[in-house]
C-alpha cells in the first residue's frame, strides 16, 4: 500500500462521507452546536443526523434486548397468562401517527417557507404527542382497574415494561417538540437552521415505527 | 535497557514453562472413565500454546534486543507489510485453533450428548446456602414428590418430603455425603433450593452449575483407582471433596461435602445405615 | 497549497470560556473533559488497588487485624478482622470499579476525548454539550457506587457479574444484597447512559469531522480503535441497561424476570415470585460482558500499535490487516458470550458453537500480535518509557490471551471454570495489558496534555516494578487454577485441598508481590503530579511523531488548530521513508513519498 501524494478531496457539505475523507467543515457558519462558549462551534447539519441515527441504534438494541427477554421468558415458563390489551391502545396509535404526519407537514412547510402552516402543524404535532402519552396513561389505569399490575404476571410485567420504556422515550421527543414550538419564530425567520426540526422529525417518526412494532409484539406475544 | 528487557522476558518465559512442565501445581489424579480424555485435551492445548508462548515471547525479546537503537543511524527496513506473510500466519493460526477445537469435540460429546445407560444409579443432589444434600430413591426406585412449602432446615426436611402422605417418599434416603459404588455409572440430578451454585469434583473432572428452577442431570463412572486416592492425605482413601464454585453468598467458601467411593458391598451397607438413620 | 490559504483565512470566533466553572468543571472543551475522565479513572483505580491489597491481605491471613479497617467499617471488619461477606463486597467493588470506571473511562473517554478530535484535525467533538453530559453522568454513577461503602450493610457481595437470583431476591440472600445491590444496579445503569452518549459522540465525530484528505485508510490506528470501541459500546451498553432495568424491577417492582418459582431462602418460601429464568440474566449480562472486555482492550491495542510504530521509526506492519483484525475482533466479539456459560446448563450443542467462535476470535488477535512483532523487526527501537509499556503490553497480551484458549474449550474449561486460572487469565489481558496501554498512553501524550515531559528515570523504575510485579501476581494464579483453586472464596481454610502449605504459600508469595506492585504505583503517581508542575517544558513534537496532534503547540490552544484547518496528505505511519529529508513525514506535510 504505497502512499503517494494525492490532492485533497473536495469538501462534502453533507459530511458523513466515508471514502473521501472529512468535509473540511463545509458549513462552519451554522451555529448552535453546544453551549454559550461554543457559539460558533457549528458542525455540518449532516453530523446532527449521524448523531441521531446512532442514538436510534442504541434504542433499537435496548428494545431488542427487551424483546429477546420476552421470548426467552415466555418460552420456558408455565406461569404465563395472556392479558387482553386495552382497546384504547389502538386509538392512541392513530393519535401518534397523526402527530407524526403533522410534524412531517410542518417540516416540509418550513423547507418551502410557508410559515403559518409550519407553526400550526408543529403545535398540532406537539399536542398530539402529549395526547398519546395521556392515552397510554389511561391504558395503564384501565389495566390497574382490572387488577392487572406490573407484578401480576410476566405478561403484564412485559406490558408495563415495554409501554413504559416507550413512553419515557416519547417524553424526550415531546420535550424536543415543545422546544421547537418555543423556537418556532427563529426557525421561521431562518435565524436558526432547520436541522433541529429534521433531527426531531427523524426521532419522532422512529418512535412511531417503534410503537407499531411494540403493538404487534404485544398482540402476538401476550 | 533492551538487554534487560530481553532477559526478563526470557526468564519469565522459562520459569513459567518449567513450572507447568514439572507439574509442581497440577491436577489431582483422575478417577473417572472420561477424565483421561479431558486431561489429554488439556495437555495437548498446553503443548500447543506453550510452543506459541515461547516463540512469541522469545521472539519479542530477541527483536527488542537486536533492533534497539544503537545510535549508529542505521536505516530501518521501510515496509508497510507483506500480504503473503499475513495470509500465511492467518491460516496457520486458524488451522491451529479450529483443529484443536474439533479435537475437543469428541470428549465434550461423550460427556454431554449421550445420556446415561438404562442401568445407571440415579441420585439427586440439592445445593443450598451453604450445604449439599443428596437423595436416594430407596428400594422402590421412586423419588417422592417435593412440597416446597414443607421445606424446613430446622426440622431436617431439606427436600420438603411428606413421608406420611406420599408412598414414594417413605423410603427415600437423604444424606449429607454422596456415597457411590466404584465402577458403576452414576447419574446425579442437580437442583438448587435458593440461588445458583456449582457442583465440582476435581478428581472426577465433573463440573456443573446448579440453576434454580432447573433440574440438570450429569453422569459419570468411576475407575478402580477411585478407591486408592483422596482429595487430601488427611482424608481416608476413596473420599473426595465436592466444592461449590458459583458465588452463592457469604458462606460460598465453606459449601463443601464429601464424595465417598466404596466397593459394591460397602455401598449397600452404607446405604442401609443411612436408611436406618432417617 | 491554495487549499490551505483559503482555510486559514476562514473567519473564526470559537472563543475560550472565561471563569473557573465553565473552564474546568462544566467545560465543553474536549481536552478538559478528556482530563476529567482521566482523573476519574485515576481515582477509581486507586480505590480499586487499595481494595485488592485488602483482599490479598485477607486471603492469606484471614484472621489478621488490618489497621484502620476496623474504624473505616465497623460492620465489615469488627475489630479490624474482615468478615467473609465483607471480603466478597470488596471483591465486587474491586471488579466493578476496575472494569467500568477504569477500563471503560480512561482508555476510551479519557485519551479518546483528548486526542481523537485533534488527530482528526477537528477543533472539538461533534457535540460538546453531550460530551460534558456523558462525563457528569458517569461521575454520578461513580458517586452512587462508592456510596455503597457508607450504608449500613455495605456493598453488594454478588460479584461484578451480579448473577441472579442471588442479586435479585434482596436482603434475604445475604448482607449487602439489600440497598447495596440496588445502588449497584442504579450506578451501572447511569454508567450505561453515560457511555452511550459518549459512544454516539465518538462515532459522529470520526465519521463527519475528519480533516480534508484524512481518508479512513489514512487514520491513525488509535482513531480506528476508538471508533470500533465506540461502536461496540453503542451496541452492548444498551443491552446491559435493559438487563439492569429488568433486575431492578425484580428487586423493587416484585416482577419475576429472573426469579424462579419455589425459591426458599433461610426457610422462607418466596411466594411472590415464579417462573423467572436465571439463565436469562447470564445471557443478557454476557452479551454485554464479552464485548465489554474488548471495549477494554481495543483502545490499548490502538495505542500500542501507534507507539510501537513511532518508536521503531518504522511504518506499522500491515496497517490494513490491523484494521481488519480489530474489526473482526469487534464483530466476532458479539458471538462468543456463551463461553462464559459452558457449564451453566446451556445446551451443550450451543456451548460447542460458542466454543468454535471463541477460538476463531483468537485468529485476529494472532494477526495483531504478529504485526506488532513485524513492526519491531528491522526497526530502530527507541526504548522510551512509553515504548517499554507498549512492548510490555504485547508480552502480557500474549500470555493472557493464550490462557484464554484453554478456557475456550468446554472439555478443558470443565476443570478450570471458576478457578484462579480464569482470574489469572483476565488479569493478564485486562488487569494489566489494558492497563499498560493506559500507562503507555500517559507517557506518550502527557507532553501534549500538560506541556511538560514526564520523568523517564522514574518512569522506567515504575515500569520494571510493575512489569515483573504483575507477572509474579498473576502467572501463579494459573498454576493454582490447574490445581483446582476455586475463585471468590473468602478464605481457603474450609476446604482440605486448599488448606495446605502447597497452596497457601504460593498465595502468600502472590500477596507480597501484590503489596510491592501496588506500592510501586506511588512512583507513577509522584511522577505524574511532579511532572505536571516541575517537568521540563515539552516541545511541539517531542517524539518526532507524525500525527496531527504533534503539529500544534503543547498544550494546544483552546480550539486546537487556532482557526486553521489542517489538510492531510499521508497515512499516519510514514517513518524512515527512503529519500525523505527527515526519518518521519508529518501527515500534513505536502512532501512527496516515493513509497515501496
Ligand atoms: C481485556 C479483556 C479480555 C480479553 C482481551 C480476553 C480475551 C479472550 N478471552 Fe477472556 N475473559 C475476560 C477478559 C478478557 N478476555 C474476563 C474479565 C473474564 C472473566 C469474567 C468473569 O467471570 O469474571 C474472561 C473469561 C473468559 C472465559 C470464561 C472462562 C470461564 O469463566 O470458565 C473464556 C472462555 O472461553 C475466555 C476466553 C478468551 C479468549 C479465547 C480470548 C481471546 O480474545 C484471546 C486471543 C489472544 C491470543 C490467542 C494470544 C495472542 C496471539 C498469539 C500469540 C498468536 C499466536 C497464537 C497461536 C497461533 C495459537 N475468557
Ligand atoms: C482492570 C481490571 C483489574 C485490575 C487492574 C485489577 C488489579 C488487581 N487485582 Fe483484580 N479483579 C478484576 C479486575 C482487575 N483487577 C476483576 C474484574 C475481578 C473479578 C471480580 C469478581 O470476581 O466479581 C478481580 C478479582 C480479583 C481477585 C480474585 C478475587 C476472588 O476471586 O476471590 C484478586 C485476588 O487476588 C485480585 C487481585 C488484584 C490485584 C492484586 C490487583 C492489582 O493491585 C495489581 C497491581 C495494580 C496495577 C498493576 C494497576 C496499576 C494501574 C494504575 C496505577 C492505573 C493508572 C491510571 C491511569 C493511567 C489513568 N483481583
Ligand atoms: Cu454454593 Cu457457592
Ligand atoms: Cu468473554
Amino acid at each position: 500500500m504505497a502512499t503517494v501524494l494525492t490532492p485533497p478531496k473536495p469538501a462534502t457539505p453533507s459530511g458523513g462521507d466515508f471514502s473521501g475523507g472529512g468535509n473540511g467543515f463545509g458549513s462552519r457558519e451554522f451555529g448552535g452546536g453546544g453551549g454559550p462558549e461554543h457559539q460558533s462551534w457549528g458542525v455540518p447539519a449532516g453530523t446532527y443526523r449521524t448523531g441521531m441515527w446512532m442514538a436510534l441504534v442504541a434504542i433499537v438494541m435496548l428494545f431488542a434486548a427487551f424483546t429477546s427477554a420476552l421470548v426467552v421468558r415466555k418460552g420456558g415458563s408455565r406461569d404465563w397468562m395472556p392479558i387482553a390489551l386495552p382497546p384504547i391502545l389502538y386509538f392512541n396509535t392513530v393519535i401518534l401517527l397523526a402527530s407524526s404526519v403533522a410534524l412531517e407537514i410542518s417540516r416540509r412547510a418550513l423547507a418551502t417557507g410557508t410559515v403559518r402552516r409550519f407553526k400550526v402543524s408543529l403545535n398540532a404535532a406537539a399536542i398530539l404527542g402529549v395526547a398519546f402519552i395521556g392515552g397510554q396513561f389511561i391504558a395503564w389505569t384501565q389495566l390497574a382497574a382490572h387488577g392487572v399490575f406490573l407484578a401480576t404476571n410476566p405478561s403484564s410485567s412485559f406490558f408495563y415494561l415495554l409501554t413504559g420504556a416507550h413512553a419515557v422515550h416519547l417524553l424526550g421527543g415531546v420535550t424536543a417538540l415543545f422546544y421547537l414550538v418555543w423556537r418556532a419564530p427563529q426557525l421561521a425567520s431562518g435565524l436558526k437552521k432547520p436541522v433541529a426540526v429534521d433531527v426531531t422529525a427523524i426521532y419522532w417518526h422512529f418512535m412511531d415505527g417503534l410503537w407499531i412494532y411494540l403493538l404487534l409484539l404485544l398482540t402476538v406475544r401476550l | 535497557m533492551a538487554l534487560a528487557f530481553a532477559l526478563v522476558v526470557a526468564i519469565i518465559t522459562v520459569v513459567s514453562v518449567y513450572i507447568f512442565a514439572a507439574h509442581i501445581w497440577w491436577f489431582p489424579p483422575n478417577i473417572s472413565t472420561h477424565g483421561a480424555a479431558v486431561d489429554h485435551q488439556f495437555t495437548l492445548t498446553l503443548i500447543m500454546c506453550g510452543v506459541v508462548f515461547v516463540l512469541a515471547q522469545l521472539g519479542l525479546a530477541w527483536f527488542v534486543y537486536k533492533y534497539r537503537d544503537k545510535g549508529d543511524g542505521r536505516k530501518v527496513i521501510y515496509s508497510h507489510g507483506n500480504n503473503t506473510l499475513e495470509s500465511t500466519w492467518t491460516t496457520a493460526a486458524a488451522i491451529l485453533f479450529i483443529g484443536l477445537n474439533l479435537m475437543g469435540y469428541r470428549i465434550w460429546a461423550a460427556m454431554h450428548f449421550t445420556g446415561p445407560a438404562p442401568g445407571a444409579i440415579r441420585i439427586q443432589a440439592q445445593g443450598q446456602q451453604f450445604a449439599w444434600y443428596f437423595r436416594y430413591p430407596g428400594p422402590d426406585g421412586q423419588f417422592g414428590p417435593t412440597h416446597p412449602e414443607q421445606v424446613s432446615d430446622s426440622s431436617g426436611n431439606f427436600y420438603g418430603l411428606d413421608r406420611e402422605k406420599d408412598a414414594a417418599s417413605k423410603d427415600d434416603i437423604i444424606t449429607a455425603t454422596l456415597g457411590i459404588p466404584v465402577g458403576k455409572e452414576i447419574e446425579v440430578v442437580l437442583r438448587s433450593k435458593d440461588v445458583g451454585h456449582s457442583f465440582f469434583v476435581r478428581e472426577l473432572r465433573v463440573h456443573q452449575d446448579l440453576v434454580p428452577g432447573l433440574e440438570i442431570p450429569i453422569h459419570f463412572t468411576t475407575t478402580g483407582d477411585a478407591l486408592n486416592h483422596s482429595s487430601d492425605p488427611k482424608l481416608p482413601n476413596g473420599t473426595y471433596e465436592i466444592v461449590c464454585t458459583q458465588l452463592c453468598g457469604l458462606g460460598h467458601y465453606k459449601m463443601r461435602a464429601f464424595l465417598k467411593v466404596m466397593t459394591e458391598a460397602d455401598y449397600e451397607k452404607w446405604l442401609q445405615d443411612q436408611a436406618a438413620s432417617q | 497549497m491554495a487549499e490551505m490559504q483559503v482555510h486559514s483565512e476562514a473567519v473564526h470566533h470559537h472563543t475560550a470560556p472565561t471563569g473557573f466553572i465553565r473552564k474546568y468543571i462544566f467545560s465543553l472543551d474536549h481536552k478538559v473533559i478528556g482530563k476529567q475522565y482521566y482523573f476519574l479513572a485515576l481515582a477509581s483505580v486507586f480505590v480499586g488497588i487499595v481494595l485488592s491489597v485488602l483482599m490479598r491481605w485477607h486471603l492469606v491471613w484471614p484472621d489478621a487485624h488490618i489497621p484502620l479497617l476496623g474504624m473505616l467499617s465497623p460492620n465489615g471488619a469488627p475489630g479490624g478482622v474482615m468478615t467473609p461477606e465483607y471480603y466478597l463486597s470488596l471483591m465486587t467493588l474491586h471488579g466493578t470499579l476496575m472494569v467500568f470506571f477504569v477500563l471503560t473511562t480512561a482508555p476510551q473517554s479519557g485519551f479518546g476525548n483528548y486526542v481523537l478530535p485533534i488527530q482528526l484535525g477537528a477543533e472539538d467533538m461533534a457535540f460538546p454539550t453531550l460530551n460534558m453530559l456523558s462525563f457528569w453522568t458517569t461521575f454520578v454513577g461513580f458517586v452512587v457506587l462508592l456510596a455503597t461503602f457508607f450504608i449500613a450493610d455495605g456493598p453488594p457481595l454478588s460479584g461484578w457479574t451480579a448473577y441472579a437470583p442471588l442479586s435479585a431476591v434482596g436482603p434475604a440472600a445475604g448482607p449487602g444484597e439489600g440497598l447495596g445491590q440496588t445502588l449497584w444496579i442504579i450506578s451501572i445503569a447511569i454508567f450505561c447512559v453515560g457511555s452511550l452518549l459518549g459512544a454516539l459522540n465518538f462515532i459522529a465525530t470520526t465519521l463527519d469531522l475528519r480533516a480534508k484528505g484524512l481518508t479512513l485508510t489514512r487514520m491513525p490506528l488509535t482513531v480506528w480503535a476508538w471508533l470500533l470501541t465506540a461502536i461496540l459500546a453503542l451496541l452492548s451498553f444498551a443491552v446491559l441497561l435493559a438487563a439492569g432495568v429488568l433486575l431492578l424491577l425484580d428487586r423493587v417492582g416484585g416482577t419475576s424476570f429472573f426469579i424462579p418459582a419455589n425459591t426458599i431462602l433461610s426457610d422462607r418460601l418466596l411466594t411472590n415470585h415464579s417462573g423467572g429464568s436465571p439463565l436469562l440474566w447470564q445471557h443478557l449480562f454476557w452479551f454485554f460482558g464479552h464485548p465489554e472486555v474488548y471495549i477494554a482492550i481495543l483502545p490499548g491495542m490502538g495505542v500500542t500499535s501507534h507507539i510501537i510504530s513511532t518508536f521503531s521509526r518504522k511504518p506499522i506492519f500491515g496497517y490494513k490487516a490491523m484494521i481488519y483484525a480489530m474489526s473482526a475482533i469487534g464483530f466476532f466479539g458479539f458471538m462468543v458470550w456463551g463461553h462464559h456459560m459452558f457449564l451453566s446448563g446451556m445446551s451443550p450443542y450451543t456451548g460447542f458453537a460458542f466454543s468454535v467462535m471463541t477460538m476463531a476470535i483468537g485468529v485476529p488477535s494472532a494477526i495483531k500480535t504478529f504485526n506488532w512483532l513485524g513492526t519491531l523487526w528491522g526497526g530502530r527501537l527507541r526504548l522510551t518509557t512509553a515504548m517499554l509499556f507498549s512492548i510490555g503490553f504485547v508480552s502480557l497480551f500474549v500470555s493472557g490471551g493464550l490462557s484464554g484458549l484453554f478456557l475456550a474449550q468446554p472439555p478443558v474449561d470443565v476443570n478450570l471454570h471458576a478457578t484462579y486460572f480464569v482470574v489469572g487469565h483476565f488479569h493478564l489481558v485486562m488487569g494489566v495489558a489494558a492497563i499498560f496501554g493506559m500507562f503507555a498512553g500517559t507517557f506518550f501524550w502527557f507532553p501534549k496534555m500538560f506541556g511538560r515531559m514526564m520523568n523517564e528515570t522514574l518512569g522506567k523504575i515504575h515500569f520494571w516494578f510493575t512489569f515483573v510485579g504483575v507477572y509474579c501476581i498473576f502467572m501463579p494464579m494459573h498454576f493454582l487454577g490447574v490445581a483446582g483453586n476455586v475463585r471468590r472464596y473468602s478464605r481457603f481454610t474450609e476446604v482440605n485441598f486448599l488448606n495446605t502449605p502447597h497452596v497457601i504459600d504460593l498465595h502468600i508469595f502472590m500477596s507480597w508481590a501484590a503489596f510491592i506492585t501496588a506500592g510501586a504505583q506511588l512512583i507513577f503517581l509522584v511522577n505524574l503530579f511532579w511532572s505536571m508542575f516541575k517537568g521540563e517544558k515539552a516541545s511541539e513534537n517531542p517524539w518526532e511523531s507524525t500525527t496531527l496532534e504533534w503539529t500544534i503547540p503543547s498544550p494546544p490552544p483552546f480550539d486546537n488548530f487556532a482557526g486553521k484547518h489542517p489538510v492531510v496528505y499521508h497515512g499516519a505511519y510514514e517513518y524512515g521513508v527512503p529519500g525523505a529529508e527527515k526519518d518521519y513525514i508529518m501527515q500534513d506535510s505536502p512532501e512527496k513519498v516515493s513509497g515501496t
